[in-house]
């Protein structure tokens, strides 16, 4: 079940208990249906865990963008994984506030993505305000490493990243754009 | 609070028809980059029109099963594509409407938590959409004779729809006439840049443009329909 909310539940989060922790290790795992080199943990979309009672777990997630359509495959496989740990009522909520930024995305995350040949997002340190960051600053190639790189299209092949082209190896490739 | 269900109509249905508008451009983009692109824009504001028609009731049953005087979108996100330069000053229009009214919806501008959410997340959607118009209106502007000329006369052409998007929306805590200024102020900031110039004449013609959020449509919009709900009103329940 994928239900809708504005944000966390009312009142302070809690310290998560050992199994909350285990289970946690079990969603995170899962890896992202649209870029299978990343886990949910590293892309930073797993929101929190509460066991409700047993056999009993709700999952918040949050989107990258409003859209994406990654986010049912994500709810489904995170069901699967969490039923496989022996949860036999799994529920996942969108939730929407704070707003995901690509700062979530870990540094194992990073590492991978250039890894796989997408050229991360540069760390934006939260500006305020939120919106496009200067595309003119120097995204590096993540073939050759080369900064010499142009933007081709605000737009690439999933709404969460934009496609460049190496000047230096003259490949194209695929950049995360920074959301903030 | 929740924000009263007309607002949330008229934010998901102008995110809805421009999100079906620009899908229609799959398979006709002028290039390849443009194709995903748009369709990419179009899957932005299919995910924000879900979630506002969400909070208004049951997302398909308002998307698939009302009639064209209940939709409540402003005129000018159910024009015609027609040529790629219509499409982008469309775009322009719309999206630097979008983020303003977005940015105030997020600060303040309402006491649902639900919408003001939304909003702080789509906005920053938004603004790679508007980020994508403007560079598109200066290419067009200040490209060959025959592309300024087409993004003038689509400039010209729209003008008239423009009025509305700055029609106060009841329930909503938005300074409408500053909105409209700054409106104003960027979009004349983007056309001479273009060496474009905003268009003259009234922003409201003397029919029926401004009216959307009425629930009075333009003639193409009811084609629009019967092409986005034909499937489901043919296949009541229809999934694969």
């Amino acid at each position: 079940m994928v239900t809708r909310g504005a944000g966390f539940p009312a009142g302070t989060p809690e310290e998560p208990t050992a199994l909350e922790k285990e289970l946690l290790g079990v969603a995170g795992s899962v890896p992202d249906p649209e870029l299978p080199v990343l886990t949910l943990a590293e892309l930073g979309v797993l929101r929190g865990l509460h066991v409700l009672g047993p056999g009993r777990v709700e999952v918040e997630l949050t989107p990258t963008y409003t859209g994406c359509p990654a986010v049912e495959t994500m709810s489904a496989d995170v069901v699967q994984a969490l039923r496989e740990h022996g949860m036999t009522d799994v529920s996942v909520r969108t939730v929407l506030s704070p707003p995901w930024t690509t700062d979530a995305i870990t540094a194992e995350g990073r590492r991978k993505l250039a890894e796989f040949g997408i050229a991360p997002p540069r760390p934006t340190g939260g500006a305020p305000g939120g919106g496009p960051v200067a595309v003119d600053l120097a995204v590096r190639c993540p073939r050759c490493g080369s900064t010499d790189t142009t933007l081709l299209s605000r737009f690439s092949s999933t709404a969460c990243k934009a496609l460049r082209r190496c000047a230096s190896c003259r490949e194209p490739f695929d950049h995360f754009k920074e959301l903030t | 609070m929740s924000a009263p269900r007309t607002a949330l109509l008229a934010l998901g249905d102008d995110a809805l028809v421009l999100s079906h508008r620009l899908g229609e451009w799959a398979g006709h983009a002028p290039v390849l980059e443009e194709e995903v692109a748009l369709a990419n824009i179009a899957l932005d504001l299919l995910g924000q029109a879900r979630t506002l028609l969400s909070m208004a009731g049951d997302e398909d049953e308002l998307t698939y099963l009302r009639e064209e005087r209940d939709f409540t979108n402003v005129q000018l996100v159910e024009r015609p594509n027609g040529d790629f330069a219509h499409t982008i000053a469309r775009q322009l229009y719309f999206s630097t409407h979008q983020e303003l009214l977005y940015e105030r919806l997020a600060d303040g501008g309402t006491d649902d938590g639900e919408l003001a959410a939304l909003a702080a997340k789509a906005v920053k959607e938004v603004a790679y959409h508007r980020d994508h118009a403007e560079h598109w209106t200066l290419r067009l502007g200040d490209g060959t004779d025959v592309s300024h000329e087409r993004m003038r006369a689509a400039l010209d052409g729209l003008w008239r729809y423009t009025g509305e998007l700055s029609q106060p929306i009841e329930g909503l805590d938005v300074d409408w006439d500053g909105l409209r200024e700054e409106w104003t102020r960027r979009v004349t900031a983007v056309l001479e840049r273009a060496s474009l110039s905003l268009p003259q004449g009234p922003r409201n013609a003397s029919w029926a443009a401004g009216a959307g959020r009425q629930g009075v449509h333009t003639e193409p919009f009811g084609r629009m329909l019967a092409e986005m709900q034909h499937l489901h009103r043919s296949h009541p329940g229809a999934s694969w």
